[in-house]
């Protein structure tokens, strides 16, 4: 008899989706879905606020990623009001941006993904998490969580909020940065670059290695990717052009306020969320595994794919090591854990690389502002990937109309195809375990939606 | 014995569950305390069962149970609910949870003009139905969660400053009830007060505020409101300093955009505010617009769609 597993909630992932897998008769998988299960609806309710106010109102989208919200808020804001901000300014946003990056991909690693790894897919849920962890490896659990909290406390005690900030204001950012903050900064992150370049030395040689099958095979898929590069065609998570790549590596760049000629959201009945694909390639939307059509991969896989190199010398490194193993472009789900901890490395020295030059203590740091009409779009890289602000204004400086396109969502149709893809083969003639169904997570949790 | 938490989140953006992992090693202090049942964000502990065949959302039974988020959907309404039939004592984190939050700020909103417009913006492929496969019917507004089930402590934030996370859970593993600060974020605010002055314009804050040099102690700029920056401080909770008690938007040389909520759990921060202004001679019109006095506590339909279709 036909049959219907649900995975509800997916978990140690950041929001709110579920797995419906439907097996055939002969207990084989028929189809699956990911449903994306809530909607908050922020495009409409932003209607009609002061534009200058959104950068603290749509860093509630995300709690993981709120700097990422805030800052590309306030770059569609700014380009609405036609004001630059000083370089100081710009610096600063960068900055923050930076550290939360570095802050966010250790959260994903050890507290969400590792005890997949480190307890095991198979183990009892009871400890396969970060408490397990905790437990086996105190040693690791203190220092890890001294390093997020090192990170996080750096922006709270300078920014004033980490979660959900306040400090980035149309037209720059709202407080200098001192050179005694500045020096107790840059201590700081090199502590936590010697932290990251452990992470990669700890998966390189105690995770990968073990699970190189389970890597290279759980949740495959073939599909294109986007992210964002420099004039050099080196990763940047802050700025530059929006680079959509083919899974044959051709690819297209492009101005962020053109994305809407690049990019189309599909709506699918099972899911809120809507599904991004790239409706310039003019091939339509399709989830099919032997032959996608449409879609592309955002987040650190995607980024590392994209990116010609990274501009700092440890992650080229990295990035050199993961080339020669994988190719270019790795398509393998699973070495998204490998590419967030190469950005980790690339996060840690370039928020270095920021605090060592000496404008960033600059006191001019805010341009002065006027609400008028106009449109601005405002990008960077998230954490999970291209995140797109886009808004209108009216001559009182009010919103009009918002259009956002989050990191995560890009991932949702790659998503739907790697849970098919692990469903179809881990299940077989009715055959379920809960190692199993871990296994089909894992597939999500790689993309750290 | 160890005391038993469960954790849920619903309409929320997970920046709660964050500022649990922010308490640092006073986390690793609570797990030691505790046995957690059940977080999605940590636990793979699942609804129906760890083979996925169960019917019905079942959640362990726990002492403590912290819910963030508001209601917004069926399914949070069901888990809700199974949260409160299954943990003695139910704790509402953060100021989705006791008001809403911002997402509440769809209130102001009927819910299908909300699906319509996210469902026809300029990249959106509109589609011939919203999605209804397997996925929960909105409800018609964003509800805080005493409006739908028993709440027994009230922890607001946006987030709750990870201080207060450990206090409150410290208290309820302890068996006690956490204290909230009773006064006003401008009882803990250091700026420097002159008392009513000239003041009858409030201005956007499209320009920082005035201030001597950066090295400056907060205590010497004046109040950002008696600057003529609207600042929400009089009218909201205290406490998102967390021990160190300065308030964070203020830190940051910002005004208050009443994040923790209202001072008193049932205070509307949106008439609060009003007559505060009004009270010292300031034009209320030179507000660029209301609805956002009650951005972050819009449930309790405070904030409702105008009955022509227009915002109230």
């Amino acid at each position: 008899m036909s049959q219907t597993i649900t995975i509800a909630p997916i978990t140690r992932i950041e929001g709110h989706a579920s797995i419906a897998i439907q097996l055939d008769d002969a207990g084989n998988v028929q189809d699956s879905k990911v449903h994306i299960m809530s909607l908050r609806g922020f495009e409409k309710f932003v209607e009609g606020k002061p534009a200058e106010e959104l950068p603290r109102i749509v860093n509630r989208i995300c709690g993981i990623c709120p700097w990422q919200h805030h800052l590309a808020s306030n770059k569609a804001v700014d380009r609405c009001f036609g004001v630059t901000p000083p370089p100081a300014g710009r610096k600063l946003r960068e900055l923050m941006q930076t550290i939360s990056h570095a802050e966010d991909k250790l959260l994903h690693f050890f507290f969400l993904a590792a005890a997949d790894f480190v307890i095991g897919p198979d183990s009892d849920y009871a400890v396969r998490n970060v408490i397990g962890i905790a437990r086996a490896n105190p040693e690791l659990a203190r220092k890890v969580v001294q390093m997020r909290y090192m990170a996080k406390m750096m922006l709270e005690k300078f920014a004033g909020k980490a979660i959900h900030p306040i400090a980035g204001v149309v037209g720059g950012f709202s407080k200098p940065l001192l050179e005694a903050e500045r020096k107790e900064f840059l201590a700081k992150m090199h502590q936590l670059l010697d932290f990251a370049l452990f992470t990669i030395d700890f998966a390189k040689t105690e995770i990968f290695p073990k699970y190189l099958d389970t890597i290279t095979s759980l949740g495959a898929i073939k599909t294109g990717f986007i992210g964002t590069v420099d004039d050099d065609g080196a990763l940047d998570l802050y700025d530059g052009k929006i680079r959509l790549m083919k899974p044959d590596m051709s690819f297209i760049e492009f101005d962020s306020q053109d994305y809407a000629d690049y990019i189309g959201e599909h709506v699918e009945p099972y899911s809120y969320g809507k599904l991004p694909y790239a409706r310039c390639w003019n091939e339509g939307f399709s989830l099919d595994l032997a032959e996608p059509r449409g879609i592309y991969r955002s987040n650190c896989l995607a980024r590392v794919n994209v990116a010609d190199k990274m501009a700092t010398p440890r992650a080229q490194a990295e990035l050199e090591e993961f080339r020669e193993k994988f190719g270019r472009p790795a398509q393998a789900t699973l070495l998204y854990h490998w590419a967030r901890l190469i950005e980790e490395v690339y996060a840690c020295e370039h928020a270095i690389e920021l605090l060592e030059d000496p404008e960033i203590t600059d006191t001019n740091i805010r341009a002065k502002v006027e609400p008028k009409a106009g449109r601005g779009v405002g990008c960077l890289e998230a954490p999970r990937g291209t995140l797109i602000h886009d808004y209108a204004t009216d001559e009182n400086g009010l919103i009009t109309r918002a259009n956002m396109i989050v990191g995560t969502t890009h991932n949702l149709g790659p998503i739907n195809m790697s849970v098919n893809q692990a469903a179809r083969s881990l299940i077989k003639n009715g055959e379920i375990s809960e190692g199993t169904l871990n296994r089909i997570e894992m597939a999500v949790r790689a993309y750290d939606p | 014995m160890t005391a038993k938490i469960a954790e849920e989140w619903l309409n929320s953006c997970s920046g709660c569950e964050i500022a649990i992992v922010d308490m640092g090693q006073r986390l690793l202090d609570i797990l030691d305390k505790a046995e957690f049942v059940h977080i999605p964000v940590l636990l793979d502990h699942k609804y129906l069962g760890q083979l996925g065949d169960g019917r019905h959302i079942e959640i362990p039974e726990a002492d403590v149970g912290i819910i963030s988020g508001g209601i917004r959907n069926e399914e949070h309404l069901e888990v809700a609910q199974e949260m409160r039939s299954k943990c003695r004592t139910i704790a509402a984190l953060g100021t989705c949870a006791t008001h809403g939050g911002i997402p509440a700020l769809t209130n102001a909103y009927h819910t299908d003009a909300v699906l319509e417009r996210y469902y026809s913006t300029e990249t959106t492929d509109k589609p011939d139905h919203w999605p209804d496969d397997g996925v929960p019917a909105c409800l018609d507004a964003c509800y805080a969660l005493d409006e739908k089930i028993k709440v027994d402590i009230y922890l607001p934030g946006c987030p709750p400053h990870p201080d207060h996370v450990y206090a409150a859970l410290a208290a309820l593993l302890e068996g006690t009830t956490p204290v909230l600060p009773a006064r006003s974020v401008c009882d803990t605010c250091p700026t420097m007060r002159a008392g009513k002055g000239q003041l009858k314009q409030l201005r956007r804050f499209l320009q920082a505020p005035h201030y001597g040099s950066p090295q400056e102690p907060l205590d010497k700029m004046r109040c950002l409101l008696e600057q003529g920056l609207l600042c929400m401080g009089p009218v909201t909770r205290a406490g998102c300093g967390g021990d160190k008690t300065t308030p964070r938007c203020i830190a940051a040389r910002v005004p208050c955009r009443g994040c923790y909520g209202p001072v008193k759990q049932d205070g509307n921060q949106l008439l609060d505010m009003l007559n505060a202004l009004a009270s010292n001679g300031i034009e209320i019109g030179s507000l660029p617009e209301h609805p956002s006095l009650l951005r972050f506590s819009g449930a309790h339909r405070l904030l409702r769609p105008a009955r022509q279709g227009k915002e109230s």
